[in-house]
């Protein structure tokens, strides 16, 4: 597959960022990625991402914390070494469940958190070793690069991001390789 | 951005009252039907309608697990079970439950309403005292809402007075009195704190002190409109943040006085917490649920989404709260099985089953549930809808606190609680919406109005 070429593009504000955003959209060019030293609040809507789905994956992993939760307990303490819990021999889940209910909760938010942040991760395409994709390393500390595809507008989108407040301009070919 | 209270809804608010106060006076004068003379009937008639099953169930367990009946219940036994003008135990027990219903149902409608003003107060007080900067468009709504705290918390203590021992038995004559047949050794030991003086000047110092906050920091804020610095807003900070502090002792106070009272045998370090959990959210839903009715008139139209989606997110958050504390409280009384602790709840889990995990499932469940996602938050009508389910189960947690203790297990949500309802509920919107007509809807002079209007999320 042939390189591709792709318009680097940095700020050194987020303001301005956003504002360039808004107006490239505007003119209906596809950015394909935006590389941040922080989180900018609001810049996936201005630049038209899908809403992201990890709330869905943390509910569900919720559920399987609660489900993983209520097993083990009946296992450990009603089937496997039934526990006269709190004077009350009674040997049922549900009439010993106030009982459980700090390690169904406790469970619930472990399994919530660490699965969505793991998710999250890949879903970030993010693992150990990887080499990172991040194409200027000023990104982690003060600059914000836009990546753009160049389909032989060249002139038009240089002159476009010039306008919208870019500290810097390059035309890179995209090795797809890289990553 | 003037508000004026619409004639259909004052009228609506007369009726309810009107209705509600039919339902009272049918509640007094049907328990009063009920004497000496006839209760002997009432309960043949009562037990031949239930079945046997009924009958024979009730007899034993009433005396054990009543906290009435462990108080009423005669420090030494009676020789004869015809102890009082031919009545038997029993028979005594069901006449004082029939004759307390009005009183309890009066009350707990009373302090449902009156919690939500409170509430709504201490939510503005920590507006100021955080000087948050997403909630004063919603300030004129707050202060709409407590302007139901003094006549609400006066008419408690009003029923208190009417009620007395109908509602709190460490008032019946002679319980401290050695020898007396009422006598109550564990109150007795409390009466420091029980006596009916100290009640009564104990409300009016917490009425007092909460009324003159909320006096004072209406006034500021009125003033605050006009002025051109910012010195109103500044006073308002300081006394809210030391209104917090003198709330947050009287209310727990309130909650052992007013509340807890009631079973005085048994007590809970948690309970003032929870009673301020109930009370925060009831508070919260109703600024939203008055917030989205306002908009619906086209009137806050500087109140944007984000607004309600915060306030959803309060009602959501602090319903998680309430949960907590109620499990927290629930879980270590449970667990320790004390018979003098547990007794509270056997009652409640006897007798009380539907209203008592039904109102876990409104309280918990159901917000837990419906505004868990982010988008719901923001639809007006899903948090009206939401706002519905929380306040009734909330209601139902006042029912809980105070009529297991009054009525035990004759209780029941009819005419007399209906009645109390629609009276308190009347009285409030007819207040709150009065004093909403009474400022600008925009308190315009806070130094945060900017940001506020501003606000998104």
């Amino acid at each position: 597959m042939e390189a591709s070429k792709v318009i680097h593009a940095i700020y050194t504000d987020d303001d301005v960022l956003m504002s360039a955003v808004k107006k490239v959209k505007a003119q209906k060019h596809h950015i394909e990625e935006i590389y941040t030293p922080f989180p900018v609040h609001g810049l996936d809507k201005a630049m038209g991402l899908a809403p992201t789905r990890l709330a869905i994956t943390a509910f569900l992993y919720g559920c399987v914390g609660l489900t993983v939760a209520v097993l083990m307990m009946n296992f450990i303490m009603i089937k496997d070494w039934p526990q006269d819990i709190g004077g009350k021999p009674s040997f049922s889940y549900l009439e010993n469940m106030p009982a459980f209910v700090p390690i169904m909760f406790e469970l619930t938010v472990f399994f919530a958190a660490h699965l969505m942040v793991i998710t999250f991760y890949l879903r970030s395409r993010m693992w150990p070793f990887k080499k990172a994709e991040n194409p200027d390393p000023r990104t982690t500390d003060d600059h914000f690069l836009m990546e753009i595809a160049v389909h032989n507008n060249e002139g038009e989108l240089t002159s476009l991001l010039q306008e919208t407040g870019a500290v810097e301009i390059n035309i890179v070919d995209k090795d797809e390789d890289a990553h | 951005m003037e508000y004026k209270i619409s004639n259909r809804l004052r009228m609506g608010a007369i009726i309810m009252m009107v209705l509600g106060l039919i339902g009272v006076v049918y509640g007094f004068m049907d328990s009063h039907s009920v004497t000496e003379a006839n209760i002997s009937e009432v309960l043949a008639a009562e037990h031949h309608g239930h079945g046997d099953a009924h009958a024979t169930e009730s007899h034993g367990n009433e005396h054990a697990d009543s906290g009435h009946g462990e108080v009423v219940a005669h420090g030494e036994e009676h020789n004869s079970d015809k102890a009082h003008g031919g009545l038997t135990h029993h028979e005594e027990h069901a006449l004082h439950q029939i004759h307390n219903r009005p009183y309890a149902a009066l009350y707990v409608g009373a302090f449902f309403f009156f919690m939500i003003a409170l509430g709504v107060l201490a939510f503005y007080a920590i507006q100021y005292a955080a000087q948050a900067g997403w909630s004063p468009v919603l300030f004129r709504v707050m202060e709409g809402i407590t302007s139901y705290v003094l006549p609400g918390g006066l008419i408690v203590l009003a029923i208190a007075f009417a009620a007395d021992s109908h509602l709190f038995v460490w008032l019946k004559e002679g319980v401290t009195e050695v020898g007396h047949e009422n006598y109550d050794k564990l109150v007795a030991g409390k009466s420091g704190w029980l006596n009916k003086t100290g009640f009564f000047i104990r409300g009016l110092i917490f009425l007092g002190g909460w009324s003159l906050y909320r006096y004072f920091s209406r006034k500021f804020s009125i003033a605050q409109d006009s002025a051109d610095d910012n010195k109103n807003f500044k006073k308002n900070f300081r006394i809210s943040a030391a209104f917090l502090v003198f709330y947050i002792y009287t209310e727990s106070m309130m909650a052992w006085d007013w509340i807890m009272s009631v079973d005085p045998h048994w007590f809970s370090t948690l309970f003032g917490w929870y009673v301020f959990a109930s009370m925060f959210v009831s508070g919260i839903t109703v600024i939203a649920m008055i917030t989205i009715y306002l908009k619906s008139k086209g009137l806050l139209e500087f109140v944007n989404d984000s607004h309600i989606h915060d306030l959803a997110k309060f009602m959501f958050g602090i319903s998680i709260f309430w949960t907590y504390l109620w499990f927290s409280q629930f879980m270590l009384i449970w667990y320790s099985n004390i018979p003098e602790e547990v007794t509270y709840f056997v009652t409640r889990i006897e007798h009380y089953k539907l209203p008592f995990f039904g109102m876990l499932a409104m309280n918990f469940i159901f917000p837990l549930l419906l505004l868990m996602n982010s988008d719901y938050k923001r639809i007006n009508w899903f948090v009206i809808m939401t706002g519905i389910v929380i306040l009734c189960g909330h209601y139902l947690d006042v029912f809980n606190w105070i009529m297991p203790a009054t009525v035990v297990d004759r209780w029941f949500i009819g005419m007399p609680e209906i009645g109390a309802i629609l009276l308190f509920g009347g009285l409030f919107l007819f207040i709150v919406f009065t004093a909403l007509g009474k400022a600008p809807l925009l308190a315009k002079g806070n130094p945060f109005m900017k940001e506020s209007e501003h606000f998104h999320y």
